[in-house]
């Protein structure tokens, strides 16, 4: 499914009223299960650039269109559930839930969508992940590496159509930070889910066969 | 996973917090439900549960008082009705059954008091569709007695058991005549289970309980509405009286030897009060509006004033405990508020992954809710249990204490509306809690 950015500006506001623009993109484009890398100097607005595409922060002004989707234009609680249907997430700190085991972190992950909460296709992600031995552990009981396979088994939970990744191995362990990688990609792959993963790492931006600088097409001085 | 597994689980995390709110609510119920069954059971006592009799007919006084003397033993009757008037009054033949009562009398030991009455009081409904149910024999003999449940227990006595009785009134006056117990009345949970019944013949019998004659001509001629006699026709009808009955019961001492008694005259004879059932509910008003008319009696349904009583007195004493009770559960709520609201900024990064996920902030408000409502839920239901196991521990005792049988498994009708009232106080105390939860800015709190 194809992702398009068009004219998409977003400023936030220091608290003495001065406007700081963080992004000013005039087009941007991902075709049907492409994996880009995106990469860019910390503070550059990737993470606030994931979070528009999620729906989850509002831009200024223009549009992102998902699947031809205007996702911007959607009421929010129509644009809350296309996020959990069709948008899978994966958070650089894993964002899982210490309350509940690793089956029901994914289970959650299918419970706000409009699809049947499927317990198999859940154990079954996890066992994909390598931690079929692992479905009732707490986060709290897992390797940080672990935790962020859970997190890749939660944000496949719905067969997403794009899957948003933000510095996904930069808190886990080099030992597991490849799995992890190869884990996202293999996954979309299988699946033909399209990637935009978020990183600061060359090791992991040379993987990836289309790598994006977002200060190349993010014009934000111009917003200044 | 639906919404109360997910609010189930957020409580799990806080433990502690949850069971201690949870606990506070509990506790405010548990005394809501202890005062709602106790009112319940005095509701049941002071109501026509309590008594199977249309009227109480008794002088013309106090209906109140006339009740509590003849019902519930609890005053002393201050005026008596001739047993002429008992004798005639049975005769209408709207009257399914009359019963005389006579009373005044305690027990030596104990101080339980004692009711004069006769063998059908034993056959007719206590309450409505209720029958006594005597160990041993009933009353045959006049110094025969049955007792009740509560007085066997507190006194130790059973069948074969003697007693003396202490004269009305009087602090340290002991009759001599003795009464046996040849009964005992399984507990009823009414004033009778703490009551001594003797015959109403063993109660005339007793010295000082037959009227002297020329007292008693005096008291019926009165009572009826009759010129009084002059002093002459008064000295001569006590003489055609004594030489009639040739024996005088009010001049002389003496014991009641159990094989040979005499005869007390109806004239010497007084009831305090008649138990009356009449054939129709019909009946029984005409004959209370009949004894409006004449006559010195009245006639009470004993439910009338005993629900006055209960509503000004008891009522009052209850909307006040009701209104305590009703505080501690409101605090609780207030507890449960604090629990949740202080959660709120520790579970913003949760409530912020849940919306990143995809929840609604319809769906986060609605968890935070079903997290308060699930407290106050089951808050209440541990506090019903709680409440009811309360009484069941306190009823044997409440019982030794007072006679009044109170069974556990007693449920008020209001205590269903603690539900609602609990939904409706789980939704409020959760409700600025799951505002805040609705606003959470999801990018902030994920960064954050």
């Amino acid at each position: 499914m194809t992702l398009e950015l068009r004219n998409l500006r977003k400023s936030y506001r220091e608290p003495g009223g001065r406007s700081v623009p963080v992004l000013n993109i005039s087009e941007f484009r991902m075709g049907d299960g492409e994996q880009v890398a995106l990469i860019g100097e910390s503070g550059g607005g990737k993470t606030t650039l994931l979070n528009i595409i999620a729906g989850i922060t509002t831009p200024d002004a223009g549009d992102v269109q998902i699947g031809g989707v205007n996702v911007g234009q959607l009421p929010e609680a129509i644009r809350d559930r296309f996020r959990a249907d069709r948008i899978g997430y994966v958070f650089q700190t894993f964002h899982l839930l210490p309350a509940f085991t690793a089956l029901e972190n994914v289970l959650l992950g299918m419970s706000f969508s409009g699809k049947k909460v499927d317990r198999q296709r859940a154990t079954q992600l996890l066992e994909r992940v390598g931690l079929g031995h692992r479905l009732t552990h707490r986060p709290g009981q897992l390797s940080v590496g672990e935790q962020q396979r859970v997190s890749v088994a939660r944000a496949l939970a719905n067969s997403p159509v794009l899957l948003l990744a933000d510095e996904p191995t930069a808190n886990v362990d080099p030992a597991n930070q490849q799995l992890v990688l190869d884990l996202l990609r293999d996954s979309c792959r299988e699946h033909q889910v399209s990637l935009l993963l978020v990183t600061h790492s060359l090791d992991v931006s040379r993987q990836f066969d289309r790598v994006e600088r977002l200060a190349d097409f993010n014009r934000r001085e111009a917003l200044a | 996973m639906n919404l109360a597994v997910i609010a189930w689980k957020n409580l799990q995390q806080r433990a502690l917090a949850s069971s201690l709110t949870g606990i506070s609510i509990a506790l405010g119920v548990m005394l809501m439900v202890a005062v709602l069954v106790i009112s319940s059971v005095l509701d049941a006592t002071f109501s026509q549960r309590t008594i199977g009799y249309d009227l109480i007919v008794g002088p013309k006084g106090s209906d109140l008082q006339l009740v509590l003397s003849t019902v519930y033993h609890i005053t002393p009757p201050i005026e008596n009705l001739p047993y002429r008037f008992y004798r005639e009054f049975a005769a209408d033949p709207r009257i399914a059954s009359a019963i005389p009562i006579a009373i005044g009398d305690t027990t030596e030991v104990g101080g339980f008091p004692i009711v004069g009455t006769v063998p059908q009081y034993f056959l007719e409904d206590y309450a409505p569709k209720r029958k006594f149910l005597i160990r041993g024999n009933t009353l045959r003999r006049p110094f025969d007695a049955l007792i009740g449940a509560h007085v066997a227990r507190t006194n130790g006595w059973d069948i074969g058991s003697t007693f003396k009785l202490i004269h009305g009134g009087s602090d340290s006056h002991v009759h001599d005549e003795e009464f046996t117990v040849v009964g005992v009345l399984q507990a009823t949970g009414t004033p009778n289970d703490k009551s001594v019944f003797v015959h109403l013949d063993g109660f005339y019998l007793i010295q000082g309980h037959d009227k002297p004659f020329d007292e008693a001509i005096k008291r019926e001629r009165e009572f009826f509405g009759e010129p009084p006699l002059t002093e002459e026709e008064l000295a001569a009808e006590v003489a055609r009286l004594k030489k009639k009955y040739s024996h005088d019961h009010s001049g002389h001492d003496h014991g009641h030897d159990h094989d040979h008694m005499e005869e007390v005259p109806d004239l010497q004879k007084e009831v305090t009060s008649i138990l009356v059932n009449a054939k129709t509910p019909i009946a029984a008003n005409l004959i209370a509006g009949d004894l409006k008319k004449g006559f010195k009696a009245m006639g009470v349904n004993p439910i009338i004033p005993m629900r006055r009583l209960m509503v000004d007195v008891l009522g009052g004493v209850k909307l006040l405990l009701l209104v305590l009770t009703g505080l501690i559960v409101a605090v609780s709520g207030i507890g449960i508020f604090v629990s949740i609201y202080n959660s709120m900024s520790a579970r913003r990064r949760e409530i912020a992954i849940m919306r990143a996920l995809g929840a609604r902030r319809s769906t986060v408000l609605s968890i935070v809710l079903a997290e308060s409502i699930m407290l106050c839920l089951g808050g209440g239901l541990l506090g019903l249990l709680l409440g009811h196991g309360l009484i069941l521990l306190a009823a044997p005792m409440v019982e030794i204490r007072t006679g009044l049988l109170i069974n556990p498994a007693t449920f008020d009708p209001s205590e269903l509306i603690l539900f609602p009232v609990l939904l409706l106080l789980g939704s409020l105390v959760g409700l600025l809690p799951g505002l805040t939860a609705y606003r959470t800015d999801v990018a902030d709190a994920l960064n954050g």
